[in-house]
């Protein structure tokens, strides 16, 4: 089995600058075709040749699912992470060639909510730009509140508050505006489901809020694509491929393990799908877990790892892998 | 490729048959002497020009039979075919794709030109040429999932995916293993496998939902399933097994050869990429006990596969009474020697 | 009378817990016949909010008015007994299309009691798994008919007669939510008129 979603070649054909942080990137076909058809929430895996370095990051398709001429994705700038941002915000240009996944949907809409409740916070506003376009093919009901840092970060504000004055509403942080969470969890009818995506701790206080609410949890979604972080290098063993490799700084154990050549199962790259999940063998140190795929007891427990987000600190590190 | 469509029946006087060319394309399900449980998922590839396995969906000789037996289920019994409100964007789904894999497996029987939304369909073998607005449901003579899979063999459920589960929120079935859309509809994938025997203590259940729900759009999955069925009677429903339950009594050493089939599941799984939900086509092949054992590798392996199969298996699958007299007739041609592995007939 | 104690089965089969009081906006009881015990049990450990939030609906069936007083008395804000659980259904409805998400909804009784109202809670919306169950009293089944789809309450014997078609069904421990029904097959299709002998439910 060949790892991840089927691969897409695309050319960039359009480069824009949102405002200084984030810049929106549109992918089509080179041979000319149509896009595949998604779901509302859907992200693609971007492939990009780091001088090198092979990375792997997903992005949430902001574009509608109706339209089959293109994807466009928006990426924000991070200058602290590993530098999958920095290279598609510095050297990914328009005529470019790269490749792309087929959609994957890990934050898809319940079909049979009777109101859609969504909260996003910064760059977590792309999947709900999909999510829109999908509900105002089908009528559906939703409403949008939308925290952004100022007026001139506040990506997609206008486009969204011109299309949809009565069902989004923009909070700003630099004029102290603040979600008004308790309230409007209040007085939303049976059947309203809620959807969250944006910095992590947001997305606790919207699960907690709800939680402490009354929600069950069946009617609480969210998404929160991790990035993996730098740390240590590290060295693994790979006990099937009889491999030991190094992990460095700035790379993820996943990207290690690929780089090795070793053919590993992926699909988020975030630690939110499970895919990658992997066995531990033997260990002697310490497991630096990072993902919410696995609960509290699989961290502890030492005999599981994601090596899409999680590192390692220590002497021996075996992998089933 | 050329279908001559048989002119047959799965009820009544029962005419149903398979000519030679049907027989060898059957897709045996058992690759080695004996059956157990197991996954057994592979990616719905192309395998062998010609094999069920070439196209998305198979079309054979029996399609245009098996499509007007499906019309007499449905007007009987209009249960057979629901679909809960959230699902018609999913059967939007499916009608995209069988029509779209259709059209371009076999573009001497079906058509489809599309201009923008504005759709038009040709079924030659259904005598059917209809256009209609994509996503309009009222421009269609019947729901989406419903038009569709009144012109495609096999059974369809259609599944919601959400809280890590996949929901049977939608369906037509009229060519079933004895479960029932009507009961079943709205069930979690662990609720509806319920009933089986066995496979739930070894885990199977756990892995197949945890494989499907990573099923990608654009990589589709296969796997087989199977059980005995007396007569070649596709409807073998729970709503009118008070009806046929009582044919399994009629067989007899002469006629055992003509009247007990063996009934082969081909179920595939696709991902359905507007709704984010699975479609879970089960596809029904009949063949003769007299057609199967014309491959004498198909007849020794069988034999060897009825003989050995658990109790348990044999009265879930519904034929531990009738199990005896199926291997006094397979004995006959099972002379010992070793099959060859696989599940080809003349490999 | 404590909750009943079912044998292990099929994964279809809902498994009935014990009330617990969870935190909520506003609080729904369902409950009919000895289902009464465990609302009263359930409240010797809620807070004094949770009755000023709660809303009570008790059919007592056979169990007639040993245990009406008391929850009377437990002083919820709304407290209604009915005849029967067909008579209660428009305010059921009623109560559960006026609320909104943070209701929490608490149900006890006999299986059948309990389908029916979860069923009116998931057709609004309402996720089956959060609704809390507690199984008290007859284990009678509600069962449908596979063959003429008929609904027959209150089955204690298997098999039994369709009271709609006259079939003799034996009982299944296959469960649909959305009918609120166990599934009933015929038991004498491949021999006719051998019936076994009937069986309680257990």
């Amino acid at each position: 089995m060949s790892s991840g979603a089927a691969k897409i070649a695309v050319k960039v054909t359009d480069v824009v600058e949102v405002n200084e942080l984030v810049k929106r990137f549109r992918f089509e076909r080179t041979d000319g075709g149509l896009m595949p058809t998604f779901s509302g929430g859907a992200h693609t895996v971007v492939e990009m040749d780091d001088h090198g370095t092979r990375r792997l990051n997903p992005y949430s398709l902001m574009s509608s699912p109706q339209d089959r001429s293109a994807f466009t994705i928006s990426v924000r700038r991070d200058d602290e992470g590993r530098g999958g941002s920095l290279f598609m915000h510095n050297h990914v240009k328009t005529g470019m060639e790269m490749t792309i996944s087929n959609p994957v949907n890990l934050f898809s809409l319940d079909l049979r909510a009777r109101k859609h409740l969504m909260i996003a916070g910064g760059i977590g506003i792309t999947p709900f730009l999909s999510q829109i376009a999908q509900l105002d093919n089908s009528n559906g009901n939703f409403e949008l509140h939308y925290a952004v840092r100022t007026k001139s970060l506040g990506s997609y504000v206008d486009e969204l508050t011109a299309k949809h004055p009565n069902d989004v509403k923009i909070y700003y942080d630099d004029q102290k505006e603040m979600i008004d969470l308790e309230n409007l969890l209040d007085g939303q009818p049976l059947g309203t489901h809620l959807y969250v995506c944006g910095p992590k701790g947001m997305i606790e206080w919207v699960r907690k809020s709800a939680a402490d609410a009354g929600w069950p949890r069946e009617t609480v979604h969210y998404e929160e694509f991790l990035a993996p972080e730098p740390g240590k290098p590290f060295e693994v063993k790979l006990a099937i491929s009889n491999k030991v490799i190094q992990v460095g700084e700035t790379q993820s154990l996943l990207e290690a393990i690929e780089a090795a050549g070793v053919d590993a199962p992926y699909l988020c790259r975030g630690g939110a799908c499970g895919m990658c999940e992997t066995e531990v063998i033997g260990y002697d140190g310490k497991f630096i877990h990072n993902d919410h795929w696995l609960d509290d007891s699989e961290h502890l427990s030492g005999k599981k790892i994601m090596p899409c987000v999680s590192r390692f600190e220590g002497k021996t590190l075996v992998l089933d892998r | 490729m050329n279908i001559r469509f048989n002119d047959e029946t799965f009820r009544n006087d029962y005419t149903f048959k398979n000519s030679d060319a049907a027989i060898k394309r059957f897709p045996f399900p058992f690759d080695k002497d004996s059956y157990m449980y197991a996954v057994n998922m592979e990616p719905h590839t192309p395998v062998r020009e010609g094999s069920v396995y070439y196209n998305s969906f198979d079309v054979d000789e029996h399609y245009v039979s098996e499509m007007r037996d499906r019309a007499m289920v449905l007007d009987e019994d209009p249960l057979r075919c629901q679909s809960l409100p959230h699902m018609e964007l999913a059967g939007w789904d499916l009608l995209e794709l069988i029509m779209v894999e259709k059209a371009k497996d076999y573009p001497d029987l079906f058509e489809l030109h599309r201009d923008g939304d504005n759709w038009h369909w040709i079924n030659k073998p259904l005598g059917i040429d209809d256009k209609f607005t994509f996503m309009d449901a009222t421009t269609l003579p019947y729901g989406p999932m419903e038009y569709i899979t009144r012109q495609t063999q096999g059974d369809f459920c259609v599944l919601d995916q959400r809280d890590d589960n996949l929901w049977m929120d939608a369906g037509m079935v009229t060519t079933q293993a004895d479960w029932s859309l009507d009961f079943d509809i709205g069930m979690n994938f662990f609720e509806w496998h319920a009933p089986v025997p066995l496979a739930h203590e070894k885990g199977i259940f756990v892995r197949a939902l945890k494989f499907l729900l990573n099923i990608q759009q654009g990589a589709p999955a296969r796997r087989l399933n199977w059980t005995m069925t007396v007569n070649p009677l596709l409807d073998t429903s729970p709503e009118n097994y008070h009806k046929w339950g009582i044919q399994k009594t009629t067989l007899t050493p002469e006629n055992i050869g003509n009247k007990q089939h063996l009934r082969v599941e081909l179920q595939t799984f696709f991902r359905l990429p507007r709704s984010n939900g699975l479609v879970f086509p089960i596809r029904c092949y009949l063949i003769k006990l007299e057609e199967l054992v014309t491959y004498p590798k198909w007849a020794r392996r069988f034999h060897r596969v009825i003989r050995d199969l658990p109790v348990e298996l044999a009265t879930y699958k519904g034929f531990i009474d009738n199990r005896p007299m199926i291997l006094e007739y397979l004995s006959q041609f099972d002379d010992g020697a070793e099959t060859s592995p696989g599940v080809w007939p003349e490999d | 009378m404590a909750k009943t104690e079912f044998e292990p089965s099929i994964k279809s089969r809902p498994v009935y817990g014990e009330l617990e009081v969870r935190a909520g906006k506003s609080h729904l009881l369902i409950a009919d016949a000895e289902g009464a015990g465990a609302i009263l049990d359930l409240a010797k450990s809620a807070q004094k909010d949770f009755l000023a939030n709660a809303h009570i609906i008790y059919i007592p069936k056979n169990a007639g008015d040993k245990y009406t007083a008391q929850l009377e008395g437990l002083g919820a804000r709304q407290y209604y007994a009915g005849p029967s659980y067909e008579a209660a259904v428009p305010r059921i409805q009623r109560v559960l299309s006026d609320a909104s998400n943070g209701l929490q909804i608490y149900l006890a009784g006999t299986e059948g009691l309990m389908g029916q109202a979860m069923r009116e809670a998931t057709n609004i919306g309402y996720p089956y798994s959060a609704i809390q169950t507690e199984h008290r009293g007859s284990k009678a089944r509600r069962m449908q008919c596979v063959h003429c789809k008929g609904i027959t309450e209150d089955v204690t014997t298997d098999p039994f007669e369709c009271s709609h078609c006259g079939l003799n069904l034996f009982v299944r421990d296959h469960y649909s939510r959305r009918l609120a029904a166990f599934q009933g097959v015929c038991v004498d299709a491949e021999d006719p008129g051998n019936v076994p002998d009937k069986v309680e439910i257990t």
